[in-house]
């Protein structure tokens, strides 16, 4: 598969602050592809370099093979961290306006927005003005504003902070679907929960430089810790114990289960899950049995605290 | 449609659509024309009242000198005593004149008291001296032994007249009437700049506070942004600046009009011969004026000076837009752009009028920032062309600089939020 979106060795300086240190990412086409790290990380900035805002003080950027310029806008629908709308401005004008400013012409925009209205059932909000629309209203109009002009590549930088959750919840939706035709997806977030719906693909930005990058299956099992949960129904747990912390490591944890039964967490170190099994047996009726799977989340922290 | 072209559509049709836009176009001259009337109406209430004024004269000296006018009544107290007059004045009447007897008459140049609780009116006492002027003149002439009424007769009063070297008549007033128009031109310009400069820093700090500032400039260049806010912005200025011109005219001409028809019971729909001749005369002279002034060379300065003047100070306007988060942080980067427009109309004010070619009016007629205004106060009385020439390059030149200065701050401004930058952190932006 061949990639939307290439970044090769972008490095961008704000005075003495280095904001992206040597930073390379690879957003394969028809991906929804995670770009996570914490604040001043240097994700808006590496967005900001994407839509051609500012210039990488070096480094190249390519879009779909080919290098960054000008008219490249107009494949690209960007939705920034700090959003917002002409106030006083209808919301159809508004919305060919900015498709316009995308390169669109007037009467395909004129359709696009037609078929957008109807989808989110806003037609009747043509002639309000933003300052009339409450703010759920007003991040429709965002959201349409930003896939107006078919983009092939989106960018959502922190797509659902301030949207209520059935908005949230409707974008999401949308982005899935447009993914389906083919859209690339880029998002900016530190919501992991969303991540882990959505993505495909993450990497992970901290201190200007990126961390960590691949398929989401992938990374996670770069960072399975060989962990597992375990349930057991046993009437000899001294016994069980004794045999189990002279080649493992263990841990209290919980998980739901209907039984009453013992429940460990179980490092294995050098050894396999058949030898945990196998002891496990001996000692009573095994009912939970699952391999600890590092959530985003935990690799989030876990790389950003290391 | 190009971008550039997107931009200045939407800017002129923001600012066009605008309540307070619509309300100031057509306020605004009905505004101006109402306070003209207004403060001619208060000065011609002044007028009705009439000042009494003691006069105290016992030689009778002037008491025959002072004449009734429209606003002062004298009222002769030299029967009284001194003392007697000095208090009935003081209750009932504004002032009093007093003429003491001395043996020398010429002492009363000085001795002459004019005894008042408020401060007299400036023509009233210039009258006032003027009559005893007269009056001690004629009598010093009198007594060495001339005839008044001869000297009256033998004195003469010229009136210069006017020519120029290439054998045309001159015109008296000249110099005053390309004054009034350099000043007018000038001033217009300095208005202009500080209204709708204004204008371009708000729109600036409106984008930047509704947050769609990113979004916009995802799709163009900041340049191109700032560029179409500008020409838009000026665009609607243009507009709004024809239809003042407009309603002004046809509301001072009908209010005249009004005013004139309530004072001569209309008689106007028949013109006399005379009365003709007046307008075909004044025509006339109109035409001579209009002859001796270099009306196309104004225009044509005029537009170029202004253009030039006018971007190059609402670029320093956009660009202290996108340094602050609102329009109160902007005072302090106002006063440096203000300055100089203050400046030029005050140097343009007390040097062209004097001397519209002397080292000072050339200087600043040929700084760019203070140039738009003072050149054009200047024009009227024909410039040099290698110094016009040098003026409208210095000034496009510092334009392109300061519009490149410009756009690199507002490129860097538009997306900082939060905090005041100080003067240093504005140098940084330059090199980011």
């Amino acid at each position: 598969m061949s990639n939307i979106l290439e970044v090769q060795n972008v490095v961008k300086q704000y005075g003495d602050y280095t904001a992206l240190n040597n930073v390379s990412l690879q957003v394969p086409k028809g991906s929804i592809y995670g770009l996570l790290g914490p604040n001043g990380a240097g994700k808006t900035s590496l967005i900001r370099i994407i839509n051609q805002i500012t210039m990488p003080d070096s480094g190249v950027v390519l879009l779909d093979g080919e290098k960054l310029k000008p008219e490249h806008v107009q494949y690209i629908g960007y939705m920034p961290e700090e959003r917002g709308l002409y106030k006083t401005m209808k919301v159809g004008e508004q919305c060919l306006y900015l498709a316009q400013l995308k390169g669109m012409p007037e009467a395909e925009a004129k359709k696009q927005l037609k078929y957008w209205f109807e989808k989110l059932e806003i037609q009747g909000w043509w002639d309000k003005k933003i300052q009339e629309l409450s703010k759920g209203m007003a991040q429709k109009i965002q959201f349409v504003v930003t896939v107006l002009h078919n983009p092939k590549l989106l960018i959502l930088d922190e797509p659902f902070s301030g949207f209520d959750p059935v908005n949230a919840n409707l974008i999401k939706d949308e982005i899935i679907e447009l993914n389906k035709k083919g859209t690339s997806v880029i998002f900016s977030t530190h919501r992991m929960e969303s991540v882990e719906e959505m993505c495909d693909y993450i990497a992970l930005i901290h201190k200007s430089n990126k961390l960590i990058e691949g398929k989401l299956e992938d990374v996670k099992r770069q960072h399975r810790t060989n962990t597992f949960q375990v349930g057991i129904v046993t009437n000899n747990i001294e016994g069980l114990m004794l045999q189990l912390t002279h080649k493992f490591t263990l841990n209290q944890t919980n998980f739901k289960s209907l039984n009453d039964d013992l429940k460990l967490e179980v490092h294995l170190g050098q050894y396999n899950s058949n030898e945990l099994l196998s002891i496990l047996t001996q000692f009573g009726q095994v009912t939970h049995f699952v391999e600890k799977i590092p959530s985003v989340n935990d690799i989030f922290i876990q790389t950003v605290s290391q | 449609m190009s971008v550039l072209s997107l931009i200045i559509k939407r800017e002129f049709i923001a600012k066009v659509r605008n309540k307070s836009f619509i309300v100031m176009t057509f306020l605004g001259p009905l505004l101006i024309v109402g306070m003209t009337f207004f403060i001619a109406y208060l000065s011609s209430v002044n007028k009705g009242e009439v000042k009494t004024i003691g006069v105290h004269d016992r030689a009778s000296v002037f008491v025959n000198d002072f004449k009734d006018s429209e606003d002062i009544k004298y009222v002769n107290l030299s029967s009284l005593s001194y003392d007697k007059a000095k208090d009935s004045s003081s209750n009932a009447f504004e002032g009093l004149i007093y003429v003491p007897e001395v043996k020398n008459i010429e002492e009363l140049a000085t001795k002459t008291t004019y005894i008042s609780d408020d401060s007299p009116k400036m023509d009233f006492l210039m009258a006032l001296q003027r009559t005893i002027d007269a009056k001690l003149n004629k009598e010093n002439l009198e007594k060495l032994g001339f005839n008044s009424d001869t000297i009256e007769k033998a004195k003469i009063k010229s009136e210069v007249q006017f020519a120029k070297f290439s054998g045309e008549d001159g015109l008296k007033f000249l110099n005053e009437i390309k004054i009034a128009i350099g000043f007018a031109f000038g001033y217009l310009i300095m208005m202009f700049i500080i209204i709708y400069g204004n204008m371009v820093m708000r729109s600036v700090i409106e984008e930047k506070t509704n947050r769609i500032i990113e979004i916009i400039i995802s799709s163009v260049k900041p340049f191109k942004l700032m560029m179409g806010k500008i020409i838009g912005t000026s665009l609607a200025g243009i507009l709004q600046f024809l239809i003042w011109i407009v309603l002004g005219g046809a509301i001072m001409i009908g209010a005249s009009f009004f005013m004139g028809g309530n004072q001569e019971a209309i008689a106007t729909s028949q013109i006399t011969a005379e009365q003709a001749e007046v307008a075909t005369n004044f025509m006339d002279q109109i035409h001579l004026y209009m002859n001796e002034i270099p009306v196309a060379s104004i225009l044509i300065s005029f537009v170029v000076f202004f253009i030039g003047g006018y971007f190059l100070y609402s670029s320093f306007y956009a660009a202290i837009g996108a340094a602050v988060d609102s329009e109160t942080d902007s005072q302090q980067f106002l006063m440096p752009i203000i300055m100089p427009l203050m400046l030029a109309v005050y140097v343009g004010f007390l040097t062209v009028m004097n001397d519209p070619h002397g080292t000072v009016a050339v200087v600043f007629s040929l700084i760019p920032l203070t140039s738009p205004i003072v050149m054009l106060m200047r024009i009227p009385f024909g410039v040099p062309l290698w110094q016009l020439a040098l003026s409208v390059v210095l000034l496009y030149g510092t334009f392109i600089f300061v519009v490149w200065f410009a756009a690199k701050i507002y490129r860097v401004g538009i997306l900082m939020y939060g905090k005041k930058p100080t003067w240093k952190e504005l140098y940084k932006w330059l090199k980011y």
